[in-house]
């Protein structure tokens, strides 16, 4: 029996919802196959994996807590993508926004809440945008790759924070460990309650939905569209393309900006060596699970930050080796791209024809 | 091999016969119980309005789709051509209306890309000369097909496939691109092959070359044939009834609109550098247009018509802003945005991913160039009401045959998604319409309707300028024509003074088109 797929001519609005959905549970199929291949039990290996890590409050709001930083950048990288910019830098962009606020507030170590977290938020945001702009710069100006430079600039970022903290802004009362002094009240980001949710996680998905409504209904989300798809009918159409390249970037290192200063004010409090553990590479997973939506980007950011936790949880309770949030993530992205062809094709029988000659 | 191949084959049975071949596509059956008889040393026509289901049939006889019922016979045997590679081994040769060839190779390298088999390249370039000299179709192989006119590769298009001895050539509307002394050479080829007992399919709109090249044709319309005839014996005014469903009115566009008024684009000493590698610089181009006047820029394709484009749509800034005057107001260095709003409208020649987004809807794909002038967005936002009604309205006002304005603009045939596209820079009113090619690739009825179009917009006092390779369009719309050259544009003449000859001298690169200089090659 042979099977053949066939152009649609129009999206299905079915399969667009369908495809992860079908993905997903293709997933957890295969997940369990390989649990059971390595002589684990495949329903308690998936309970493992997907359901304790968020059955209670705790894991919740852990859940939400790695999301925040992942939907952040990976909203900012999927409008970035859509222009047919390809900025991977947004690990550098997200330390130089931490650096950029934290320098604020370890130089103001008093300030009000309600002025001082403001500031160093916009400091945050100015900081990744600014890293990024270096990335539009280069390559408006010497026609650069933005792939490259984005890339580099992540080591350069890097070296900076750890210059900073082993040196000029090392904790005087820190018994020399290579990290900042705490931040004070006033550079703190909220929690809720008595949970580690903090205002970030609020904020992510609310800026996700703004970036879906830019791209979706605004002109200027039309041009960046229009400039990714078809860059020919975007000059027909007059629409700049160093002007879109500047704000794509800018957007997007903006973002991942916030999502730095946001975690070293919130769950990590201070500035240490090692304030990402490559959240602005995950995003770009993100990105693409969520197809690059902005509203997937939150399915896709939850997922991934699941699949930390599930990782986390299968090393403990099962033993088993930390790989599996890989395994997972590959087998999941390679589902959902083989599903997505359903958005546009259809698949169709191929009946053998008693005409045909061998 | 089919069994049964060793059977003696009848002498007389015709070289190709296909019999009610269907194929069906989802939401149109493109070909329905199609019946095709090609004879031996036959140059057979196929004809049809886009859509009618020519290149799909096209498609199956050479392999690259299956039918879903229906049965061919090549010279008495049943086959079953599944894919162009055996479509070439039973000795099929087609010839593409758009080549794949690489700009950057010579012509030889080119042909040897297209051969699979190693000990088909043996002395390669023996054979091309050899078959150049014997069917007349001049090539020097060393020379880099960047440097070749759009003739010139259609003949390595051709040569390609005759290396193959082919029994039975298709040609995909091969005469669109040629000037028409080329075409003549074309013609004295095709007809040798023919002499010699290559049978040619010949898929074409031009319903005059088809009477004066070939002696049965095949019309259809809907996916189905509807007349099977000899074109010698009709008029090709039969032949275009045949082929389109309503009567054709006869037409004399040129009559029902005139000159009026001032000078709406005046372009003048315009010199730009060209932004794509293998373009052409444009060399102090000047013209003026009126109001109610249609110029007409003929040339063969590659001589400055897409940067001469691009340079009126404001894509490529002029040197000055005084080199382009659009209604008087100097916006050589004004970007396409500045230029629309001033009453300019635009439409170059490549519809996909130049004129439209292939993966857009037609709602947005009208939006892209109408939402200054169509005022389609308000505050930064698209205006999505007036967005899909501005779309509904081109489909409707042009008989767009599409599911609505939600259709992907890739989901259209080509002739469809012009018509559009044709509608969406019509339907805003410009002041100066600068359009290429418009019916590239379209079939008789939807150019009548583009025509129309056209007409009526430039009764309505627009300034229009119509780039076409299709000198046949150009004489009957225009009032006045220029022809482009190498990056330069003749003298402007009257359309009543332009002969056929004049024109071709001048698309060869002579600057008055009365020089005795050959632009064929012997």
């Amino acid at each position: 029996m042979l099977f053949r797929l066939e152009p649609r001519g129009e999206r299905s609005g079915f399969w667009s919802i369908g495809s992860p959905v079908l993905a997903i549970l293709l997933t957890i199929v295969t997940m369990m196959v390989i649990f059971a291949l390595l002589g684990k039990p495949p329903v308690q290996g998936i309970e493992t994996f997907l359901i304790t890590p968020i059955a209670n409050v705790s894991g919740l709001s852990s859940l939400a807590v790695r999301a925040a930083p992942l939907i952040m950048i990976g909203a900012g990288l999927a409008l970035c993508y859509r222009a047919n910019v390809w900025n991977i830098g947004g690990d550098g962009q997200f330390t130089m926004g931490a650096l950029a606020g934290a320098g604020v507030a370890l130089a103001l170590p008093n300030g009000a809440f309600w002025w001082e977290y403001p500031l160093v938020l916009a400091l945050g945001v100015l900081g990744g945008m600014v890293w990024a702009g270096l990335v539009a710069w280069l390559k408006l100006k010497f026609n650069a790759n933005e792939i490259l430079t984005s890339l580099m600039l992540v080591y350069v970022a890097n070296l900076i924070l750890v210059w900073l903290v082993t040196g000029p802004w090392r904790d005087p009362q820190g018994f020399g460990f290579p990290q900042s002094a705490m931040f004070g009240a006033g550079a703190t980001t909220p929690d809720f309650g008595s949970t580690s949710i903090h205002l970030g996680c609020a904020l992510a998905p609310v800026l996700a939905l703004v970036l879906w409504q830019i791209l979706g209904r605004s002109v200027l989300g039309f041009q960046l569209r229009v400039v990714g798809q078809a860059p020919r009918a975007a000059r027909f159409a007059g629409f700049s393309n160093a002007r879109l390249t500047w704000i794509a970037l800018l957007v997007s290192g903006g973002l991942s900006g916030l999502a730095g200063i946001i975690e070293v004010t919130g769950p990590i409090g201070q500035l240490t060596t090692t304030i990402t553990p490559g959240y602005g590479f995950s995003a770009v997973i993100v990105a693409f699970l969520g197809r690059l939506h902005p509203v997937g980007v939150i399915f896709a950011g939850l997922l991934l930050a699941l699949s930390y936790l599930g990782g986390d949880a299968a090393q403990i309770n099962l033993n088993m080796p930390n790989a599996i949030t890989g395994i997972f993530q590959g087998v999941l992205l390679f589902y959902l791209l083989g599903a997505d062809v359903l958005i546009l094709h259809r698949v169709r029988r191929i009946r053998p024809r008693a005409t045909e000659a061998a | 091999m089919a069994p049964g191949l060793n059977r003696s084959v009848a002498e007389d049975a015709p070289l190709l016969a296909l019999r009610g071949i269907v194929k069906q596509f989802p939401g149109t059956l493109a070909n329905d119980h199609v019946d095709l008889t090609i004879g031996q040393g036959e140059i057979h026509a196929l004809l049809g309005e886009n859509g009618a289901g020519k290149s799909t049939l096209v498609k199956i006889i050479y392999g690259v789709m299956k039918p879903d019922a229906g049965s061919l016979r090549w010279r008495g045997q049943e086959v079953a051509i599944n894919s162009p590679a055996q479509a070439r081994a039973l000795g099929i040769g087609m010839v593409f209306q758009h080549f794949s060839l690489f700009e950057a190779l010579t012509v030889s390298e080119n042909i040897a890309l297209g051969l699979n088999d190693p000990k088909d390249r043996e002395n390669l370039e023996g054979r091309i000369a050899e078959i150049s000299s014997r069917y007349g179709l001049p090539l020097g192989p060393h020379k880099a097909v960047h440097d070749l006119s759009v003739g010139e590769r259609q003949r390595i298009e051709i040569v390609r496939c005759l290396l193959q001895n082919p029994k039975l050539l298709i040609m995909d509307e091969p005469t669109s691109v040629l000037t028409p002394q080329e075409v003549q050479a074309l013609f004295a080829t095709l007809r040798r092959l023919r002499a010699e007992g290559c049978s040619i399919l010949y898929i074409s709109h031009k319903l005059e070359e088809i009477r004066s090249l070939c002696e049965a044709a095949t019309i259809m319309r809907l996916g189905k044939v509807v007349a099977q005839c000899d074109p010698r014996e009709k008029t090709a005014r039969e032949l275009a009834e045949l082929m389109i469903s309503a009567k054709l009115k006869t037409q004399d566009y040129s009559q029902k609109h005139s000159a009026q008024g001032p000078e709406r684009l005046v372009v003048s000493k315009l010199t730009i550098r060209s932004n794509q590698q293998f373009g052409t610089d444009l060399k102090e181009i000047s013209f003026a247009v009126k109001g109610g006047e249609i110029f007409g820029i003929a040339g063969i394709a590659g001589n400055g018509q897409s940067e001469l484009m691009d340079a009126l749509s404001g894509e490529i800034p002029a040197g000055a802003p005084g080199n382009i005057l659009l209604d008087g107001a100097p916006v050589g260095l004004e970007r396409p945005r500045a230029r629309r709003r001033r009453g300019g409208c635009f439409l170059p020649e490549e519809r996909n991913g130049h004129g439209a987004v292939g993966g857009m809807s037609l709602a947005e794909n009208g939006f892209l160039s109408a939402h200054i002038r169509g005022a389609l967005g308000r505050f930064g936002l698209i205006n999505r009401r007036r967005t899909q009604e501005f779309a509904a309205k081109v489909i409707s006002t042009f008989d767009v045959r599409t599911t609505g304005p939600l259709a992907e603009a890739r989901s259209l045939s080509g002739g469809n998604l012009q018509k559009f596209l044709v509608g969406r820079e019509v339907l805003q009113q410009p002041g100066v319409l600068v359009i290429s090619q418009p019916t590239w690739g379209v079939d008789a009825g939807a150019a009548a309707a583009i025509y129309e179009a056209l007409v009526a917009l430039a009764q309505a006092g627009t300034a229009i300028v119509l780039i076409s390779q299709d000198l046949d369009e150009i004489l009957l719309l225009c009032d006045r024509i220029a022809v482009i050259a190498a990056g330069r544009l003749s003298e402007a003449m009257d359309v009543k003074d332009a002969t056929i000859e004049r024109i071709g001298l001048l698309m060869g690169g002579t600057q008055t088109g009365r020089e005795e200089e050959h632009v064929v090659p012997a």
